[in-house]
């Protein structure tokens, strides 16, 4: 059997989509982590760490728990599209969300926090407001950390297979990704299909990971500043 | 704008009442002022940790006070009575800090630019390309923070701030990393500035050299107090109390008794108490109405010891002091040598003369000291 394609596309599809969804979502939440007060903030902290030492197999149960026809969300869904979630490629994308979150928010926050606070004052006594001061002075300074964050949630969703497993299943063209596909091709004992699967997820992730740590290597803070300020 | 520039200076004094304690798990610290500073250059002087630049955060709006009342001129910027509190960016005021803070990923221009969003980009551009010129920055323009000198980022720093025409002008030792020449040029140039504007500008400084240099008027601080106010030459040539007397400049001060009156020279020998019980120096000093046997305090300015590695003779001065070099400290420009000599004493060198007299810690030395330059302060 030759290499999946559909499958290849589908992860790539899916993967583009999460490290989107996680960029926009992603920010106000690392924003908070980064500047916030609250004297309970750790429990957020610890809660968005938590799928890094989960396995899998208990975050993708739960959240198919969350989707399934008998949950609230589940219902609820349900009754505004006619279909349900679990099994679905929306329900992997919101499993996938959950799973990737901290690759991204980590690197996000770590960046905000790395931002001087010297330069944040002088943007508030120069009158800037608290969000011009976000987009003109901490994501430019930040950029690496951005880029690492995205591509680190990409990648990472790009080699998701517990969580796709429990909330996707293997459907064709709807929930099989690369890594079950794999899965599925060992189990039928075709070696060879599963290595070219493997290998051609194995080069994308290296390749992937190799553009970001190079991007960052070559400036670890500044370089990517001619991304260009945002005007 | 050719509003009346009478009118405008005496509306822009800044008044403040602050009253704030910080407290940390080491220390506890709580500063308590009240000052007013008119248009023109008001230097808040004292030593690191006196609650000089708590006190600019406080005026900046980046700290808020426990208690008190800030305004410029009518302006209300934060009262506790009325619950006032205006958020730093809708204050005004022009804050430059040491450090400088200016955007690392912007250009010369961006960063001139930054504080007038409000304008249209037409206008940002008239303005800031005007506070370039008047700062002679034009030329740097197109360059960020990293690749022009700190002179120009000094004076980048300066025309950010005062391009968006603050109210107030606030610099928390802003020229302490640059040479006296620099430094002298910048305040030139925004002196000039300010003879146009009239706003109040606080400058925070540690240095003595600073304060005579800038000073209209001088507030002391110290431990979050002040301690004395009035022109520069009021304030550090007679030094009322211990504190300002440190902050004047004497790295020295000794407990002292009077030991010998010579009427006729017009001099006295004070012998200063060592830090052991058997260790005491005699310092011939000025004459004062002081009895023998009774106690004072003298100071000596580190930069007025002079510092010899042989024991010099055929000299004017009247106290040649055997001592060890204990330490060599660079600070800035200058080293701070600590001289063991019975008591010890700070003398300030500069570096060429260091390396002309070869000096390294543990080697005998002979200090100088002229009878007038032992100040002598009760105790």
């Amino acid at each position: 059997m030759a290499i999946d394609w559909q499958a290849f596309r589908l992860t790539i599809e899916l993967a583009l989509v999460v490290s989107a969804i996680l960029l926009m979502a992603g920010l106000p939440l690392a924003y908070w982590i980064a500047f916030s007060r609250w004297k309970w903030k750790f429990i957020v902290e610890a809660l968005v760490a938590l799928p890094i030492v989960l396995p899998p197999t208990v975050l993708g149960f739960y959240v198919l728990v969350a989707l399934g026809s008998l949950s609230p969300l589940g219902r609820w869904w349900q009754s505004l599209t006619g279909h349900p979630l679990a099994f679905t490629f929306t329900g992997l994308v919101i499993g996938s969300i959950l799973y990737s979150l901290p690759f991204a928010v980590q690197p996000f926050a770590a960046s905000f926090s790395s931002v001087d606070r010297k330069l944040l004052a002088a943007s508030a006594t120069l009158g800037a407001s608290p969000s011009r001061t976000f987009f003109r002075v901490i994501v430019p300074l930040s950029m690496p950390g951005l880029v690492t964050g995205v591509a680190l949630a990409f990648a990472h969703t790009m080699g998701e297979f517990g969580v796709v497993l429990m909330v996707g299943g293997n459907i064709p063209g709807v929930t099989r990704t690369i890594s079950i596909s794999v899965y599925d091709q060992v189990q039928a004992s075709n070696y060879a299909g599963a290595n070219a699967m493997a290998v051609l997820l194995l080069i994308f992730c290296f390749g992937v990971l190799m553009v970001v740590y190079g991007l960052n290597r070559r400036a670890p803070t500044q370089r990517l500043w001619l991304l260009g300020p945002i005007k | 704008m050719p509003a009346p520039v009478e009118s405008k200076t005496a509306n822009q004094t800044l008044a403040a009442r602050i009253r704030k304690t910080l407290s940390s798990t080491e220390r506890e610290f709580s500063l308590d002022v009240e000052f007013s500073a008119a248009p023109g250059f008001t230097i808040l002087f004292g030593p690191s940790g006196s609650g000089k630049s708590t006190l600019l955060d406080c005026v900046a709006g980046l700290a808020t006070p426990d208690a008190g009342r800030i305004a410029a001129g009518e302006r209300i910027l934060f009262d506790t009575n009325t619950r006032k509190n205006l958020a730093v960016a809708k204050r005004g005021i022009g804050y430059v800090l040491q450090d400088l803070a200016l955007f690392p990923h912007l250009t010369v221009e961006q960063n001139t630019e930054y504080g007038l969003a409000h304008l249209p980009q037409s206008e940002r551009k008239q303005r800031a390309a005007e506070m370039l010129r008047e700062f002679g920055i034009d030329h740097l323009r197109e360059r960020r923070p990293a690749e022009i000198s700190g002179g120009e980022r000094q004076r980048v720093a300066l025309a950010r701030s005062l391009v968006t025409e603050p109210c107030v002008l606030l610099l928390d030792e802003p020229l302490a990393a640059l040479d006296a020449h620099t430094k002298a040029k910048i305040l030139d140039d925004l002196r000039r500035w300010n003879q146009a504007h009239c706003i109040p500008i606080l400058y925070v400084t540690h240095s003595r050299a600073e304060v005579i240099a800038v000073g209209e008027r001088v507030i002391v601080m110290d431990e979050g107090c002040i301690v004395a106010r009035g022109t520069p030459h009021e304030v550090l040539r007679a030094p009322l109390q211990e504190t300002v007397a440190q902050l004047a400049g004497f790295e020295n001060i000794f407990d002292a008794t009077v030991w010998l009156v010579h009427e006729d020279r017009g001099t006295m020998t004070c012998r200063l108490h060592g830090t052991k019980p058997d260790c005491f120096v005699l310092l011939e000093t000025p004459l004062i109405r002081a009895e023998v046997g009774s106690r004072l305090r003298v100071g000596v300015r580190a930069g007025d010891i002079l510092l010899a590695i042989g024991k010099p003779v055929g000299l004017s001065a009247r106290n040649v002091i055997p001592g060890r070099l204990i330490s060599l400290e660079r600070r800035d420009m200058i080293i701070s040598a600590r001289v063991d000599c019975g008591v010890e004493m700070d003398v300030y060198l500069t570096l060429a003369a260091r390396d002309a007299l070869q000096l390294e810690t543990g080697r005998e030395v002979w200090l100088v000291i002229k009878t007038y330059s032992c100040h002598l302060m009760q105790r």
